[in-house]
């Protein structure tokens, strides 16, 4: 049981973004994909929810290749809290989530109880419901983002893909995300997240992947990982790396004249 | 459901009231009564005839275009998430107007098209009009939102050109052309209500069972086809129902503008964005609105008559005007 991604090569025109990528997602862990800009995440999301066909290679969800899976039966066990949600005007919190029930449903069933409990379910996990019957357009982007990953949850997915779900997230509300979902994984949810930030990648990961131009330059415990000599090549820049709290910091080097003077 | 059994009953009420009103006033008992003979087959009394002969055909004509337009227009305004769309957005009246002028220009001189009729021809040009709109639009197997509307507008400039020259060409036929353009009931007749009745409930059912895909989709191609909806698809079935119902409607009554428009923002304003309500209430709506608009056409003037068109864009306008506006400020 997991999602596979084996030898899967992948792009646009010409050229492959993606190279002999492999990763793998196991239920009850934390898949961070890390990696400077323009080295394929992106593509790597794009590749999972089919918006892109692999050039070769594939990926497997639970032993079953990605493309021979229906769609009702992939949003049942993959749900995906995209990039830049958007939230429709005129609909509550609650209607939002409930559209999460879609792919049990189909179009046309009328909701059943175990419908409106798998809603009442998401909204509690993700402390919405005191925001159920408000319109979602009028949240902050916080609240917001919990309402799009509420709605996730209420697909009941085995597997999560959150796409930079702490983009734009002021602190609180970034680790707040990252608590939601990891909730989910003690309980034996798979997820893969695409994040910016290394720290909170160290932080929240059980492993990381790095990508580096289409490829999969390293894999392992943020500790692992997150090395002085492996960040700084990637990311073309030299870092600091120190331990705190038993998981790697990553902090920008900066030469002697570039610091701020501390008054 | 309490709000569609309200709106049903505001229904049954104006039409009711409609069909009392006009040159001779008829009280409601008798109303009753004519009902009931014209469905037994025998009409008595004069005011039983001109019930049963002339106002009933009207005002349920108004209800099934008023409910198919407005029904349009929410599924339009709903698949392509633009506020601003309406029934004609794929170009089904200018190719109805376009169909309906060659027949009123042209009928005597080509057999085929006399045949044909102004009815027959006006929803045979809209459905090719809107047929062709898709094919242009045609990229990599999908149906892009932007491409749609662009041919849209084009093949619609293009066809409202060529009506435009059929009115100058046959000037004695110009006010015939533009009397229809506006739309009218005053031709309404049992033959035209049970003509267009089979063609509207094949393309109301669907549509009246859309709601969830519908909102699904409000929240963008992606997150809807991650949800498992087939967008494409879904889109194609509800773009074909909806211009069904659109060309049916306007092949029995010319083109009657801002019902499509109007009715569901109306509708959202008061019911909520939800298309499981928002779908029906806007047939229901759309049908008070047009039989209301018809009254107010043939009896305001009485003994002449108004076209439908201009009084529903006489309220309409103004309305999208202000829609307008709010749109900007935001």
């Amino acid at each position: 049981m997991s999602i596979e991604v084996l030898e899967l090569y992948a792009g646009y025109g010409r050229g492959d973004v993606l190279a002999a990528c492999e990763l793998r997602v196991e239920p009850g862990e934390v898949l961070g994909v890390i990696g400077p800009n323009g080295a394929g995440k992106s593509t790597l999301v794009r590749v999972l929810t089919r918006r892109l066909a692999p050039r070769s290679g594939g990926v497997t969800v639970d032993g079953r290749a990605l493309a021979r899976i229906g769609r009702l039966e992939l949003a049942r066990s993959l749900a995906v809290v995209p990039q830049l949600p958007e939230l429709p005007a005129g609909f509550s919190v609650r209607e939002l989530v409930a559209m999460g029930r879609t792919p049990h449903l189909g179009l046309l069933r009328p909701e059943r109880v175990e419908d409106r409990r798998a809603v009442d379910r998401a909204l509690r996990a993700t402390d919405t419901v005191a925001l159920a019957d408000r319109e979602a357009t009028r949240l902050s982007g916080g609240e917001r983002q919990r309402v799009v990953l509420a709605r996730a949850l209420a697909q009941r997915p085995r597997y999560l893909l959150l796409d930079e779900p702490t983009n734009h997230l002021d602190l609180r509300y970034q680790v707040e995300m990252l608590e939601y979902t990891r909730r989910e994984v003690d309980r034996g949810v798979g997820a893969l997240v695409v994040l910016h930030d290394l720290n909170l990648a160290s932080r929240f990961c059980d492993r990381l992947v790095v990508l580096q131009a289409g490829r999969v330059v390293a894999q392992g415990t943020p500790t692992q990982v997150l090395t002085e000599a492996l960040v700084s090549r990637v990311y073309g820049t030299r870092v600091d790396v120190h331990t705190i709290g038993a998981r790697p910091l990553v902090v920008p080097h900066l030469p002697e004249g570039a610091l701020a003077a501390d008054p | 459901m309490a709000p569609v059994v309200l709106s049903l009953v505001a229904l049954v009420v104006v039409l009711v009231a409609a069909a009392s009103v006009g040159s001779v006033a008829i009280r409601p008992f008798a109303l009753v009564a004519a009902v009931v003979d014209g469905v037994q087959g025998h009409a008595h009394g004069p005011a039983e005839t001109i019930v049963w002969q002339l106002r009933l055909p009207r005002v349920l004509l108004a209800a099934l275009v008023g409910s198919a337009l407005a029904l349009a227009g929410a599924t339009f305004q709903g698949v392509f998430r633009n506020p601003l769309a309406d029934p004609y957005l794929l170009g089904a009246a200018s190719g109805a107007g376009f169909g309906a002028s060659a027949v009123l220009v042209l009928a005597g001189s080509v057999p085929w098209l006399t045949r044909l009729g102004v009815p027959g021809a006006a929803f045979a040009c809209a459905l090719a009009t809107v047929v062709l709109v898709m094919v242009l639009a045609r990229r990599d197997g999908g149906l892009p939102a932007v491409s749609l509307i662009l041919a849209g507008v084009v093949l619609g400039s293009i066809l409202s050109a060529g009506t435009s020259f059929l009115m100058l060409a046959a000037r004695d036929r110009a006010a015939g052309i533009l009397s229809w353009l506006l739309g009218s009931f005053a031709f309404a007749s049992w033959d035209r209500v049970l003509s267009v009745l089979p063609l509207l409930v094949v393309a109301t059912v669907p549509l009246l069972l859309a709601g969830r895909a519908l909102d699904v989709m409000q929240l963008g191609e992606e997150s809807a086809a991650q949800l498992g909806v087939p967008v494409e698809r879904v889109r194609l079935a509800l773009l074909a129902a909806a211009t069904l119902a659109t060309a049916a409607a306007v092949a029995v009554a010319g083109v009657i503008g801002f019902v499509g428009l109007v009715v569901p923002h109306a509708v959202r304003l008061a019911f909520g964005a939800r298309h499981m309500r928002l779908l029906p209430l806007s047939a229901l709506w759309g049908a008070v609105f047009l039989v209301l608009a018809d009254l107010f056409a043939r009896t305001v003037l009485a003994p002449a008559e108004l076209p439908v068109g201009i009084v529903t864009a006489l309220v309409g306008g103004p309305f999208f005007l202000l829609l307008l506006r709010r749109q900007r400020s935001r």
